[in-house]
């Protein structure tokens, strides 16, 4: 009994010593298991008269609990440690960068119509399309270009013969579904168009959308506050001065060109809008009562609104793009600035 | 249209500014393009007149000139100027005077002689391009002392408007006018204008034998013209500023009216002109060399003006030139004539011509305007070349001539079509200064259409009159309104949307290539392919329309390749035209080409190259999109562009859809392509279609799976045997997968094994070994009997 005190001393040098899990737990097999040391002494208690069994075994059970927390202490000790060293280990770069396929993008068209028809989607506009390569009577005839209009001579077409062409805008849609469609018609025409030009500022081809209304009391204001909105609601600025002027166009009467303050200098002049302040984007107009004969739909009961849009320019004005030819290259230095 | 600010304001002249004045002309629909002053700022110079001209004593080709500018002195200039003479009137830029591109005169000394101004040439004052001769000689009545630029009045403007094509009317000052004073509600007024009376009888015989494309005709001959005569500097200016060249005074005089009124006009040379004049139809293939010196052969729809020896001049184009004025010419023969637009509409870009005439008479010239003309002209002509006028002679052919048109325009449209009610003494006003005149009730405007607008033909066209005259943007501004109705929406179908976000998180940039191709690109790739060709292409190598998304992604591979761009994943959607012009199919689908590595560049990339089954992997990705994998199938194919062992056709509910492979190494070779690259295109038809997906409750019980290796002949497909395996492994089974091809050590030279893991579970009971195992022996048995297929021991 007298060597408790050492015993002790001994075994707590013995669990500082354990450096690692087995180590200690080799300590308290030797000290507190069963054939331990401490447990030992608790053993030999029956060999101590009774009057002195009470307080040896209350100093050796001290004993005992004193060496078990140190014990457990030492564990949690060590188990810290090797969680750390652990985690030392395992210890990556984040910074690097991560594994797999990295994502593509959308052409910068595409991105600019899906964006066009979803804010007309919203308010109840339908997606129309139709073929490119289009008949004389859907492209001109039946949009009030007859043969030989001066009109004939503001889009250059490419013809295959006397009758078929590609479309030089996607109006030839909006003559199909008045065709097929009872009023109201709402819808939007986003699709490729061509003309036989080629220079700094035109391709031969090019995306357009064009949108057609046809309701009963329609009117010119209802046109104004639909591009308005548009283009406000396009360029994200509620602020955006738009004016409309008189323009020409034979399938609309009135017809007007809408002009935007120029987005890149905010209406004071810049190379980008002549030093005019004034940006064209779009044509519109009210539909031409001869469209609607052609079409069917009754003039007198029937009113309706048409509007055109380049893609490509609206999308040149939305990203900064400074050169159309860009968009058909499919660079993908180009086109990885979309994504 | 270019004109002069001063020579508009002659007419009307509204309380604006010029740039004011070109805004409220834009906004009226007539679109200023750009506004110029018609000379550069240059000050300090004055009328003067020479006065004396002495040798210089040390140099040939200079003079030592006395000019008086004025001041009351005799100013000293040395001039090297051929054309300088005493007596006449020059501009003096006086010491001090700062002329264009800010050349300053001082006094000088020129080879000791002292000059003190300078005599300018027409170029040195910015009023010529071109580098003049000689000093310009200024009318001898002009005011010595005068600032020049004051009595020029150069402090004008060019405005040059781009008209639209159904403002014809606008072709000339007076229709310019009108726009000005109807938007300011002005009187407009131009010069006095009177006919002029015959001073000889003397005709011609004039004979229209086609009325309908040319409903009048009017001649006058002038006899004893001096054509030697100078045009006016006030006409040369008002020609210079409006773009058109000074040639003679009777070119001038027939261009100024044109300018002026509209009328396009023409001058014969009368001696040249044999018996009569005709206005005909030409005759196929008849001969005319045409005022430019091109020589042409004329078409049997092509209106000319004729004498009994051919054709003189195309009837609202182009004059001839053996018929033209030329400096011997003594008397004239003066045409005014209206051609209507159908006339003329087409004839000069026939012939590649573009002239100021047939541009007015293709949009229409005023039928009126005839008479009002010939007189102007008949009128200047004598004012500047002297001559005796004889009566006119006019053919006309009133059942041709446009009939007058009356239009009703309803005060219900009128409001309901702008969304406001305009006072009725507005909107009269509007058309009457617009040369309208109306009677006008409570309900209804009735109004004359002018003779001059030929675009006014329906209400709407009056509607829009009165809209662009009150100004587009007072209109009012309201949002649509419509009933809110759903619309039918297609689950089944998958929208192009999400296809190519499918496409874009795989790793694909999406191209848009042009739809015409090049023939070559196209007939090296699909050398069967039909498809159309365009009459008018922008350039051979853009002229066939493309049977196929695959020639323009190759074009964009190779752009990249050519950029350093080695790994290129992009995909195309649009239409493909296949077929001749009258049996055409233009079907839109999706097409995708890899080239380069599978991984993008990184510490963690394999470096592996793409191949087949990476894009097939990327394609099942988007067919599995529809929700039915099994209604796709890839059979082995042939296809042009396509490695032979390394294409598939794509079939879609046993249809073919598409292809899908490894570009053909020929094919790469003829192209020069130095890399591979794997394509892929399928109707996108196929690609949206889908099914809704359909339950079936989960079970309860235990899966079984049986891994079985297959040993095969290489070249049986997989999918035969995939088949196979599904007809025999009965209807518990709920997945087979495909986990290891192998072939090497331990399998037999020629054969291939084939690992699969298949899993079978009953809905509402365990499935026992022994059933089991009576399927795999099934699927063995037959599997062994239609391929010599067996178990990998």
């Amino acid at each position: 009994m007298d060597h408790l005190p050492n015993l002790v001393a001994e075994a707590r040098d013995a669990i500082d010593a354990a450096q690692d899990i087995p180590a200690l737990d080799e300590v308290r097999v030797r000290y507190l298991g069963k054939k331990g040391e401490i447990t030992a002494l608790l053993k030999g208690l029956g060999k101590l008269p009774p009057e002195e069994r009470p307080a040896a075994g209350e100093r050796i059970n001290q004993a005992k609990q004193e060496l078990g927390s140190e014990l457990d202490r030492r564990r949690q000790l060590l188990e810290k440690a090797a969680l750390d060293a652990r985690l030392a280990a395992e210890r990556l770069d984040v910074t690097l960068p991560g594994r797999g396929q990295e994502s593509g993008g959308l052409h910068p068209v595409t991105r600019t119509l899906e964006r066009i028809e979803g804010l007309f989607t919203r308010i109840g506009f339908d997606v129309a399309v139709g073929p490119e390569i289009e008949d004389d009577y859907h492209n001109f005839e039946a949009l009030n270009i007859p043969a030989h209009h001066p009109a004939r001579g503001m889009a250059d077409t490419f013809y295959f013969d006397a009758t078929r062409l590609l479309r030089t805008h996607t109006s030839p849609v909006q003559v199909r579904t008045m065709k097929s469609e009872e009023p109201p018609i709402r819808i939007v025409c986003p699709g490729r168009v061509y003309r036989s030009d080629s220079d700094l500022t035109h391709t031969p081809m090019f995306h357009q959308v064009e949108g057609l209304l046809v309701d009963e009391d329609v009117s010119f204001a209802d046109l104004k506050g639909t591009i308005e909105d548009f283009l406000h609601a396009f360029f994200e600025r509620d602020d955006l001065s738009v004016r409309f002027r008189p323009s020409y166009f034979p399938f609309t009467e009135p017809s007007a060109e809408v002009d935007i303050e120029c987005v890149m200098c905010s209406g004071d002049g810049c190379r980008v809008c002549s030093h005019s302040g004034w940006l064209e984007v779009m044509g519109c107009g009210m539909v031409h009562p001869e469209v609607f004969h052609h079409a069917g739909i009754d003039t007198e009961r029937y009113k309706g609104f048409a509007f055109g849009m380049g893609a490509e320019r609206l999308a040149m004005l939305r990203y900064g793009v400074n050169d159309l030819r860009l968009f058909f290259e499919n660079d993908l230095r180009f086109l990885r600035q979309f994504a | 249209m270019k004109f002069s600010e001063q020579w508009l304001r002659e007419w009307v002249s509204p309380q604006l500014a010029t740039q004011a004045l070109a805004d409220q002309i834009t906004m009226a629909g007539l679109e200023v393009d750009a506004v110029e002053p018609v000379a550069a700022a240059f000050k300090g110079v004055v009328v003067a007149e020479v006065v004396d001209k002495a040798q210089h004593p040390d140099a040939d080709k200079l003079n030592v000139c006395q000019v008086a500018d004025g001041s009351g002195e005799t100013v000293q200039v040395v001039c090297g100027a051929p054309n300088v003479a005493v007596g006449q009137k020059v501009a003096f830029a006086q010491v001090g005077a700062v002329l264009p591109g800010d050349f300053k005169i001082k006094k000088a000394k020129l080879r000791g002689v002292e000059s003190r101004g300078m005599i300018c040439s027409a170029s040195e004052l910015g009023l010529e391009e071109e580098t003049s001769p000689g000093i310009m000689e200024l009318p001898l009545d002009a005011p010595a002392g005068e600032d020049f630029r004051a009595w020029m009045g150069l402090d004008d403007s060019t405005i040059e408007v781009d008209l639209t094509p159904n403002r014809g009317d606008c072709l000339s000052i007076k229709g310019m006018a009108r726009e000005a004073g109807v938007l300011n509600r002005l009187a407009v007024e131009g010069p006095a204008m009177s006919p002029v009376a015959a001073t000889h009888d003397e005709t011609f015989p004039v004979q229209v034998h086609d009325g309908e494309r040319c409903p009048r005709y009017i001649g006058r001959l002038i006899k004893g013209v001096d054509v030697t005569a100078e045009t006016p500097l006030w006409m040369v200016e008002r020609l210079r500023r409006s773009g058109v060249r000074s040639i003679d005074p009777v070119v001038d005089i027939t261009n100024y009216v044109m300018l002026e009124l509209g009328q396009p006009l023409h001058a014969f040379d009368r001696a040249n002109l044999h018996e009569r004049v005709e206005v005909r139809l030409a005759r196929a293939g008849e001969q005319l060399t045409l005022l430019d010196g091109q020589e042409i052969a004329l078409r049997d729809d092509t209106l000319v003006i004729a004498d009994s020896r051919g054709a003189l001049a195309i009837a609202g184009v182009m004059g001839g030139e053996h018929s033209g004025v030329n400096a011997e010419t003594q008397d004239i023969f003066l045409e005014s004539a209206f051609f209507t637009q159908l006339a003329v509409a087409g004839q000069a870009r026939s012939y590649g011509l573009h002239t100021d005439a047939s541009h007015r008479f293709e949009r229409g010239v005023d039928p009126e305007l005839t008479h009002i003309a010939v007189e102007r002209a008949t009128a200047l002509l004598l004012e500047i070349t002297g001559g005796e006028p004889g009566p006119l002679i006019e053919a006309a052919s009133a059942e041709h001539l446009p009939a007058p048109r009356q239009i009703v325009l309803r005060r219900s449209r009128l409001d309901q079509a702008l969304g406001l009610s305009l006072p009725l003494e507005d909107v009269t006003d509007i058309l009457e200064r617009l040369g309208m005149p109306v009677e006008a009730d409570d309900h209804s405007w009735r109004v004359a259409v002018p003779s001059w607008r030929f675009d006014v033909a329906i209400e709407e066209d009056l509607i829009e009159e009165v809209a662009r005259i009150h100004g587009y943007n007072r209109l009012p501004v309201r949002r649509p309104q419509a009933r809110l109705g759903l619309r039918p929406d297609g689950e089944t179908q998958q929208p192009l949307s999400r296809l190519r976000r499918q496409m874009v998180a795989r790793g694909y940039q999406e191209a848009i290539s042009y739809s015409f191709v090049a023939p070559e690109l196209q007939k090296t790739l699909l050398p069967q392919a039909v498809a159309p060709t365009l009459a008018n292409p922008i350039s051979s190598d853009m002229s066939v329309m493309r049977a196929s998304l695959f020639p323009g992604l190759i074009k964009a591979l190779e752009h990249n390749l050519n950029r350093q761009q080695s790994r290129v994943r992009l995909f195309e959607t649009g239409l493909v035209f296949r077929g001749e012009l009258d049996a055409l199919s233009q079907i839109p689908m999706m097409g995708a080409l890899v080239c380069g590595n599978r991984d993008p560049e990184g510490w963690a990339a394999s470096g592996d190259k793409v191949d087949f089954y990476d894009l097939k992997g990327d394609l099942e990705s988007l067919l599995a999109m529809g929700g039915e994998p099994d209604a796709w199938r890839f059979e082995p194919g042939e296809h042009s562009a396509l490695h032979p062992g390394q294409a598939a056709r794509v079939l879609y509910r046993g249809e073919e859809a598409g292809w899908i492979g490894t570009l053909h190494p020929a094919v790469r070779a003829e192209l020069g392509l130095k890399v591979e690259a794997v394509l892929f295109e399928v109707r996108l038809d196929a690609l949206t279609q889908g099914q809704l997906p359909a339950f079936t409750p989960l079970s309860r019980y235990p899966e079984v799976r049986r891994d079985l290796a297959i040993l095969v002949e290489e070249s049986l497909p997989v999918q035969s045997l995939l088949d196979c395996l599904r007809e025999q492994a009965g209807e518990w089974l709920t997945e087979i997968n495909l986990f290891d091809v192998y072939q090497g050590k331990g399998v037999e030279d020629g054969h291939k094994s084939v690992a699969l893991g298949l899993t079978w579970q009953h809905p509402s009971r365990t499935l026992n070994d022994e059933e089991i195992n009576q399927l795999v022996d099934a699927i063995v048995t037959e599997s062994g009997q239609r391929f010599g297929a067996r178990l990998r021991s």
